[in-house]
């Protein structure tokens, strides 16, 4: 279990520092921040004297040490922008991020753990068909449309929901739902099909001649077995959140990572984006160990086959 | 005697026969299928759209028109090419549409066809050889995958200019994990099977083999994967072009209609309304399309297209 932890934080450590080092070149190739923070006047004593207070004068290289020495020590700079840390920038935007992509995941789950499991009790049959039907639909439209047509219908027509904020309750019922669009479809059909295999099962088969009804065995008996790769797919969905956060932050103004990134993004706040995807990345590594954790959790098989260095 | 030789074939080429047998009953099923026959229908149509018309109607659809300005839709006083009304520069909606359609499927099909081969090739090569490069490859495809897509596509947007070009390498560049991971995954389980060891014995060299054993059997599972991309580059490459960094004009896809539309949200719904409602359209199109074609060529799910009695529960 341990030995199984820690090559997984080695090889994710081995990522996030990739991660950092294509972002830094990446950011660096978008053009110089001069150009964009002052005048077209600017002469060039003003470029330099802007260049020099930022660090932007020296080799790339030089840079990239001073920003890996930094990094070291989480000192990612400072904001061209803003003028404060850029961690700090970076991780006040994820409080709301991870409380809007932990509701949205989580009421997905719910969904599609009850949806999946209809569907697979019912399999090929008329539930199944429209569940089917429903989920495709679902993961066929574009999150920034529906954003838009919820803000038309129920902000502009209906008057029910604000436009954006996120300080009262009903301000979060549609950058909630929009995030939910991409994830809710898949994880139903993973659902349905770990539920189809695990109620397959010899000792499911078992349970229900003994005369166990059908919605204890799925609740009680499969779902257990079934939640492996549930549990893994989620996992993987959380990178993706970040996707629609960034729609989200767009569309209703909501202040999570994907707003500061697109900020940082179109203001060429080097320090920013490098803070960001730094944040997001240690995020993502932290659901992929909890993701571990919890596979342990459910299934003895994965401590013991881990002591063997899978 | 068109028997005869049609039985010569069959003796000679066993396999040709077979798939051709087995693409006319992919196509006969296709016809029972009613969500299936309209999905292919409806992305037909907007492929020939693609093909004809935009050149006829690009100058029309460009023509901005400060009186006719958020015209409303289903009125034609202004003549059929305002049925869906016009934007917020007085342009005509379906013709924009229209245009857009051809950006749209180009930029989807091309991102997915490149990704798939460049992932296709590579992924066989590394699963197949294996040793540092495989190490490497699969790390690279590891960063990818712990930067959000859009993260990435954003960055390297805002390196290369919104064309449509680079919004079709960008996608691309994005998607190609996808298809490496599969194609790895099969090329590592198939080189240790018999038919390879046998290739090998008589002589073949790795070229070869990975030319004529392994491709062949990996490819089926990259195309089903690539029908099924198909509808989320389509909604990526909206998403991309939403936000800003896809295109400029006078380059138009649906996704920058939709944009276009958001600052008369309150006042003129349809200039938002119809490019996203196509967009849905044809990512559910796509969608069912590649899932009844999944089920249909796979012959373990073959039991869902003959008619038969409801099975009991407990019947597997």
């Amino acid at each position: 279990m341990w030995i199984f932890l820690r090559r997984r934080l080695l090889t994710s450590a081995i990522s996030l520092v990739g991660v950092i080092i294509v972002v830094f070149f990446l950011a660096r190739l978008t053009g110089s921040p001069a150009n964009l923070y002052l005048p077209e006047s600017a002469t060039q004593e003003q470029i330099d004297e802007f260049n020099r207070l930022n660090g932007l004068d020296q080799p790339l290289l030089v840079q990239f040490w001073n920003f890996l020495v930094g990094a070291v020590r989480l000192d990612f700079g400072d904001s061209i922008w803003q003028r404060r840390p850029a961690l700090d920038v970076a991780l006040a935007a994820m409080p709301p991020t991870l409380t809007l992509a932990g509701i949205a995941l989580g009421l997905s789950l719910v969904i599609a753990i009850i949806a999946g499991s209809i569907a697979a009790v019912y399999r090929f049959r008329f539930p199944d068909r429209a569940i089917s039907v429903t989920t495709l639909t679902i993961s066929s439209i574009p999150d920034f449309w529906f954003a838009l047509v919820g803000i038309l219908v129920f902000a502009v027509q209906l008057r029910l929901l604000p436009t954006s904020g996120y300080s009262t309750a009903s301000a979060w019922i549609l950058p909630t739902a929009t995030v939910m669009l991409a994830p809710i479809g898949v994880l139903t059909q993973v659902v349905r099909g770990a539920m189809i295999d695990a109620l397959g099962a010899g000792y499911v088969q078992n349970a229900r001649a003994r005369g166990f009804g059908t919605a204890r065995l799925v609740a009680r008996h499969a779902l257990r077995n079934a939640s492996l790769p549930i549990v893994s797919v989620a996992g993987d969905r959380a990178a993706g959140m970040v996707n629609g956060s960034i729609i989200v932050g767009s569309v209703f103004a909501f202040p999570g990572i994907g707003t500061v990134i697109l900020g940082a993004v179109l203001n060429r706040d080097f320090a920013v984006i490098q803070a960001s995807v730094f944040v997001v990345g240690v995020g993502v590594i932290l659901v992929n160990i909890a993701v571990d954790a919890i596979y342990a959790l459910i299934d003895p098989r994965v401590r013991v086959g881990a002591g063997k260095g899978k | 005697m068109a028997i005869d030789s049609k039985g010569a074939r069959a003796v000679l080429l066993p396999d040709a026969t077979v798939s051709r047998t087995g693409a006319r009953l992919t196509l006969h099923r296709l016809l029972h299928s009613p969500s299936a026959l309209i999905s292919s229908g409806w992305l037909t149509l907007l492929v020939l759209v693609a093909v004809i018309l935009p050149p006829l109607v690009e100058t029309a659809a460009n023509r901005q028109d400060l009186s006719l300005r958020l015209l409303p839709p289903f009125s034609l006083d202004n003549g059929p090419m305002f049925i869906l009304g016009a934007d917020g520069l007085g342009r005509p909606e379906l013709l924009q549409l229209i245009v857009g359609t051809r950006t749209s499927l180009l930029v989807a099909a091309s991102a997915v066809a490149i990704a798939a081969v460049i992932g296709f090739a590579i992924g066989l090569i590394s699963g197949y050889f294996g040793g540092w490069v495989d190490e490497v490859l699969m790390r690279i495809a590891d960063i990818m995958h712990t930067i959000p897509s859009l993260l990435l596509a954003l960055a390297v947007l805002y390196v290369l200019q919104p064309s449509i070009a680079n919004l079709i390498i960008v996608l691309a560049i994005t998607r190609i994990p996808v298809y490496l991971r599969v194609a790895r995954a099969q090329a590592l389980e198939l080189r240790e099977r018999v038919f390879v060891e046998s290739s090998r014995a008589v002589g073949a060299g790795d070229w070869r083999i990975l030319r004529t054993d392994l491709a062949p059997m990996v490819l089926p599972t990259i195309r089903t994967v690539a029908m099924l991309e198909v509808a989320s580059v389509l909604l990526a490459a909206a998403g991309l072009s939403f936000l800003g960094i896809g295109l400029q004009r006078p380059d138009v896809d649906w996704g920058m209609m939709v944009a276009d539309g958001r600052p008369y949200l309150a006042t003129a719904w349809w200039v938002t309304v119809f490019p996203g409602l196509v967009i849905v359209l044809t990512a559910l199109a796509a969608n069912l399309l590649s899932n009844w074609l999944r089920a249909a060529e796979d012959p373990s799910q073959a039991a869902r297209f003959i008619r038969r009695p409801r099975m009991r529960k407990a019947a597997r």
